[in-house]
């Protein structure tokens, strides 16, 4: 009884000196670190993670950015400190920061915990990805989980509410979504396609294809979209494109684009999901068939 | 007799003007950073300085020198190995050999999410210099020995061409991993730590002493091949044993730092510019120059958009690329 007693105390011993709010967060390359407070001074080298900690309103949190982080508009006074997979070490190691949120660049990982600086790495392809980063940096940051659940509902409420918004003409209109003008397309799979699919939208590019498939042209002539979206900032005429002129969405000059702040909002697996679906949702209203 | 003193006393400037010249870079890095200048005299006391200088620093710059130094070597060993001016280390499939390994490796850590524990353990780099290893013995093998130059340089070009566009095939089915790609392929000792300087260290030393040692082959080698047999140097083992400095040296320079272009092509001519000597002093040279062109080149890359930096690659095929082209021109002018 007495060796039973000594044993809790030592367990009593052991949880009173961890430190209250410690958290562990496993980050998706596996790696678990422990934070004993919530870091003060956070640098995001990825523009998706940069609006993840803000949309948590934790902006003021952020002591550096990387070059391509332009939303909110709060962080263009931060020190910039390269890009993603061209970091400054150096310029992160004068901030010293309490944790570097990257994307997947191991080698930016591998040199900032060598130099003993705390990294997460994430790696968001899809909404489930982005719910999971939001919800690991809200736990990092010592948000409560309840707060963190119904923020990501309201996300995805709003999502709904701007898909009951559309005209029923715009259901069921075939989307073709164009990352880049290789041209690789976005498919079911992508963050983009999952936008598209609440928009009740078919996408061309099934998921079968992966997220972003290099396409042969020939491939989108003759599945021969009703709407096509280019998710880049190109003044290009696509009836120029050899037999592009056959497509629907061609002949009836129901393309999309974007500025290049809509583009950034397009591309970014954040979860600012609401404006991307509102984007969508504009040049759908539009340009769908009447 | 005259002449020999005359290049005597060049060579021992040329000395002097290299030791100087690296000392100035070596301090110059330790003071270039992302805040601008900062003096390393006094020394500071603050924690974050500290780590700063001896952490990201020298170690970089130490880095910049090596793998410039590894360049120089490999470039003078294989314009003598080829007698051809316009060999430089990327020659025999190490390049391609390197970015397919980083391609491999890029494309199984994006599909498998935790990554597997060997893959992550051996790291990017030394998946590039197996790569870089096994482009070379690809070229060799398909080159049926390494007994005949010419029949090497085309599996070389040949090797390149081919594990550059498996590359690209991994690049178009795995489009996430282009960027990161790309950023290899354009140079960057920014990642350089104290074990990448170790390992850079110990294969130059190596390297050094092999190459060096086997100097009067590549001396035979400018005579041609048949004086140089019938001079009764074992031509073939010699040729065998520095291609094996070569990709060794090539390989861990660009698995550390990426691909540099025009450091291991320029080094060895900008020292024939200046000094006319055989290969033993050449290759010492062309080592200590091929440090010096890497290390002014990511200085310059550092301060130029400080807080942020360049890619060194991009400065030194700039650099590299302009020098030559001088180079060229005033060889034709003298010519005339």
């Amino acid at each position: 009884m007495k060796r039973f007693g000594s044993v809790s105390l030592v367990f009593l011993a052991l949880f009173l000196s961890l430190p209250v709010g410690a958290v562990e967060i496993t980050d998706d390359l596996g790696v678990t670190s422990s934070f004993a407070n919530p870091p003060q001074r956070i640098i995001s080298l990825l523009p998706s993670l940069t609006e993840t900690v803000c949309v948590l309103k934790q902006c003021q949190k952020l002591v550096g950015v990387d070059r391509y982080s332009n939303w909110p508009a709060s962080i263009k006074s931060l020190p910039i400190v390269g890009g993603g997979l061209d970091p400054n070490i150096e310029a992160i190691a004068i901030l010293k920061p309490d944790v570097v949120l990257v994307g997947k660049s191991s080698r930016t990982t591998d040199r900032l915990r060598s130099l003993g600086i705390k990294v997460l790495t994430f790696d968001v392809r899809d909404y489930r990805s982005a719910q999971l980063a939001m919800t690991k940096i809200a736990l990092l940051l010592g948000l409560p989980d309840k707060d963190t659940e119904l923020l990501w509902q309201n996300i995805i409420a709003q999502v709904s509410s701007i898909a009951a918004s559309l005209p029923k003409s715009s259901q069921g209109i075939r989307v073709y979504f164009e990352v880049s003008n290789t041209p690789f397309g976005a498919g079911e799979s992508s963050f983009i396609g999952e936008t598209l699919s609440r928009l009740k939208v078919i996408n061309i590019i099934p998921a079968s294809l992966g997220p972003f498939p290099k396409l042969n042209p020939e491939f989108i002539v003759r599945e021969n979209p009703n709407l096509i979206m280019l998710g880049y900032t190109a003044n290009e005429n696509l009836s120029a494109r050899p037999g592009w002129n056959k497509i629907q969405a061609v002949s009836q000059q129901r393309i999309c684009t974007f500025t290049a702040e809509e583009a950034d909002v397009l591309s970014r697996p954040s979860p600012r999901i609401p404006e991307a679906a509102q984007i969508m949702a504009n040049c759908l209203i539009a340009k769908s068939p009447k | 007799m005259v002449q020999q003193h005359f290049q005597h006393s060049q060579i021992q400037r040329l000395t002097y003007v290299v030791i100087i010249l690296t000392l100035v870079l070596f301090l110059l890095g330790m003071s270039v950073g992302s805040t601008g200048f900062t003096m390393i005299w006094p020394p500071s006391s603050d924690s974050s300085v500290l780590q700063i200088m001896w952490d990201i620093r020298l170690p970089r710059t130490l880095a910049a020198w090596l793998a410039g130094a590894l360049l120089g070597l490999a470039g003078a060993i294989a314009q003598g190995l080829f007698r051809n001016p316009l060999a430089d280390p990327y020659l025999l499939g190490s390049a391609s050999g390197a970015t397919l390994g980083v391609a491999l490796s890029l494309v199984m850590l994006s599909t498998t999410l935790f990554t597997e524990n060997w893959l992550q353990r051996l790291g990017i780099t030394s998946i590039a210099f197996i790569g870089a290893l096994a482009g070379v013995v690809i070229t060799v093998i398909l080159a049926r020995g390494f007994q005949h130059t010419f029949r090497l340089l085309l599996a070389g070009v040949i090797v390149g061409v081919i594990l550059a566009a498996i590359s690209s095939f991994f690049a178009i089915m795995h489009p996430e991993i282009l960027p990161v790609m790309q950023a290899f392929m354009l140079g960057t000792t920014s990642f350089a730590g104290w074990s990448a300087c170790l390992l850079m260290s110990v294969v130059l030393i190596a390297c050094c002493l092999v190459a060096w040692s086997l100097s009067k082959a590549l001396d035979a080698l400018t005579l041609g091949e048949l004086t140089a047999i019938s001079l009764g140097l074992r031509l073939n083992f010699a040729r065998g044993i520095l291609i094996v400095v070569l990709a060794l040296a090539t390989g861990a320079a660009v698995s550390q730092v990426g691909l540099i272009a025009f450091v291991g092509l320029a080094a060895p001519h900008l020292v024939r510019s200046l000094i006319k000597v055989v290969h033993r002093t050449l290759l010492i040279y062309s080592t200590l120059i091929g440090g010096i062109l890497l290390l002014g080149a990511d200085i310059l890359a550092r301060a130029l958009i400080a807080p942020q930096e360049l890619p060194v690659g991009l400065l030194t095929a700039i650099l590299g690329g302009s020098y030559l082209l001088w180079l060229m021109h005033a060889g034709q002018n003298r010519a005339k």
